[in-house]
């Protein structure tokens, strides 16, 4: 089967006036319809791997790749309106603050309907109807009277699901979430994580899940990549979580207290000048 | 007993953030405030430090009877706050020196050169990192001078508000320990916020489970450890907390 994303040394690259800064530094990864995680604490990279697969790389940012491919189209040739006519059709993003990501002056039923209009020929009554379609899908229980409240209206797990509402209403085939769940309290976490769980499974969507919090994204995905420095240091199967054998991971796995676990002190990361080599 | 509170009620314009919530700290404990968003965690702590409007109730620190927002100068220095992002409580045009110097001239306590030294090589920070700016510094360190500031006064108690959340989790450790070690050293008693109940859990030895501006239950951390809970949402913390699967989802 062809794989949905093909990401071949992807390196991105900031020019500032003490020098460059690596970002991502030549990494490679395919994804299927599957769920794979990118785990990596601040500066790794893996946001800005998410941000270059979207075309999203800010100014100055270079993004440069042996190849860079979707479903049969080049992302590197792709140009503005390639872009618009994917993003929010055939590839969506999630980012981490509902506050931020959502508009704070458009209701969130027009912010649905906008890209519903925007990519597909639907009449302003179907765009309203799947609107609240996906409102009811992502377990909103009064989606007509949430259909027409602004975002600072709306609490954050709301907020984050009508973000995925959003996201997911023209049915792309894949779906970034960039720290989806991180702005969220813990019990809101798991249930937009259950939705979002569902949505992937029942479209078959590729996703790729970006967060720092290794262990949340191996009970999520399928495959994890950990990432350091803007390299891919590991690629695991979740399930041989247990079984990391790089140092970084092995420490990421190891430095977080966990409930009836008495480790004092805990044990703490030495970072090895080799890893970032 | 070090902190004794009696059904303290908070109220901000007519919403009521706390409701009547009564907690004991002992000298030398370390006391976890676990729970969600706007269930008053922080402003159970900010009430201590005479930083929120205190509607009813009594707080007693040291035997010292607290009113309204009002704080005695001896309080003032036995009590230390420790925020969560590091990135906001340091001031960015002042250099390490300057806000550790500050407390100092604050309570007239000589001797600055010495002591600054000393709070630097306590929280790990050489005296290299004595000159440098807030944005010089990573995250990590940051918070590692929050906690020199704290310590420079020579306090008996840390009101700790998240003070890992905003770290990776490499960071975090090495926080955590700095926090454990600093208490065992000084005898120092510790109010830890945080919604981390595996950070709680590991740094305290009794914690209670706040929501909606309630302690909905309180237990010590080997109870937790032990599932021996007594109300839902404690357990529903806990699921949570345990990462996802599919049988956790409701629905």
């Amino acid at each position: 089967m062809k794989p949905l994303l093909t990401v071949n040394k992807l390196s991105v690259t900031y020019p500032t006036r003490t020098g460059v800064i690596e970002a991502v530094r030549g990494i490679s990864f395919e994804l299927g319809r599957e769920r794979l995680g990118i785990v990596g604490e601040s500066g790794s990279g893996k946001s800005q791997t998410g941000r270059a697969i979207m075309g999203l790389t800010p100014p100055p940012g270079i993004v440069r790749a042996d190849a860079l491919s979707f479903s049969g189209v080049d992302l590197l040739k792709a140009g503005p309106a390639t872009w618009r006519d994917m993003r929010g059709s055939r590839m969506a993003m999630i980012l981490q603050d509902p506050k931020f990501s959502l508009n704070p002056v458009m209701t969130i039923g027009r912010q649905i309907t906008e890209t519903l209009r925007h990519h597909e020929n639907v009449s302003k009554r179907e765009a309203r109807r799947r609107a609240l379609e996906m409102l009811e899908a992502v377990q909103i229980t009064d989606p007509e009277r949430v259909f027409d409240l602004y975002p600072y209206e709306v609490s954050g797990g709301m907020g984050q699901r009508a973000m995925i509402a959003m996201m997911l209403v023209c049915g792309p085939e894949l779906l970034i979430a960039d720290e989806p769940t991180s702005a969220l309290d813990v019990t809101v976490q798991l249930e937009v994580l259950g939705i979002l769980d569902r949505l992937v499974r029942d479209n078959g969507m590729g996703l790729i899940f970006i967060s720092h919090d290794l262990r949340l994204v191996s009970s999520f995905c399928d495959r994890v990549l950990v990432m350091y420095a803007g390299r891919i240091v590991e690629e695991l199967a979740t399930a041989d979580l247990s079984k990391a054998t790089h140092p970084y991971t092995r420490g990421l796995l190891d430095c977080t207290p966990k409930i009836g676990e008495s480790r004092h002190p805990l044990p703490v990361l030495e970072r090895q000048k080799e890893w970032a080599a | 007993m070090t902190i004794h509170i009696e059904n303290l009620s908070v109220t901000f314009d007519g919403f009521r953030a706390l409701k009547s919530v009564s907690i004991a700290v002992d000298k030398g404990e370390s006391f976890g405030l676990v729970g969600e968003s706007g269930s008053g965690k922080s402003t159970l702590l900010r009430a201590i430090a005479g930083l929120a409007p205190v509607s009813g109730g009594t707080i007693e620190v040291n035997g010292e009877a607290l009113s309204g927002t009002r704080r005695s100068r001896a309080f003032r220095r036995a009590v230390q706050m420790v925020f969560q992002d590091p990135y906001a409580s340091l001031h960015p045009r002042q250099t390490v020196d300057r806000q550790l110097l500050e407390p100092l001239a604050i309570h007239g306590i000589g001797d600055g050169e010495r002591r600054i030294l000393k709070a630097l090589d306590e929280v790990g920070l050489g005296s290299s990192f004595r000159f440098r700016y807030p944005h010089q510094l990573s995250g990590g360190q940051r918070q590692r001078v929050a906690i020199a500031r704290a310590l420079i006064v020579e306090p008996e108690i840390l009101l700790l508000d998240e003070p890992t959340s905003a770290l990776d989790a490499s960071v975090q450790a090495e926080v955590l320990n700095l926090l454990e070690e600093v208490r065992s050293r000084h005898g120092l008693t510790y109010i830890m916020v945080s919604h981390d109940l595996g950070v709680v859990t590991h740094m305290c030895s009794r914690l209670a489970v706040m929501r909606n501006g309630e302690v909905v239950e309180m237990l010590s951390a080997a109870d937790l450890a032990g599932s021996r809970v007594v109300s839902d949402y404690t357990r529903r913390l806990m699921v949570a907390s345990k990462g996802f699967s599919r049988e956790a989802v409701p629905g």
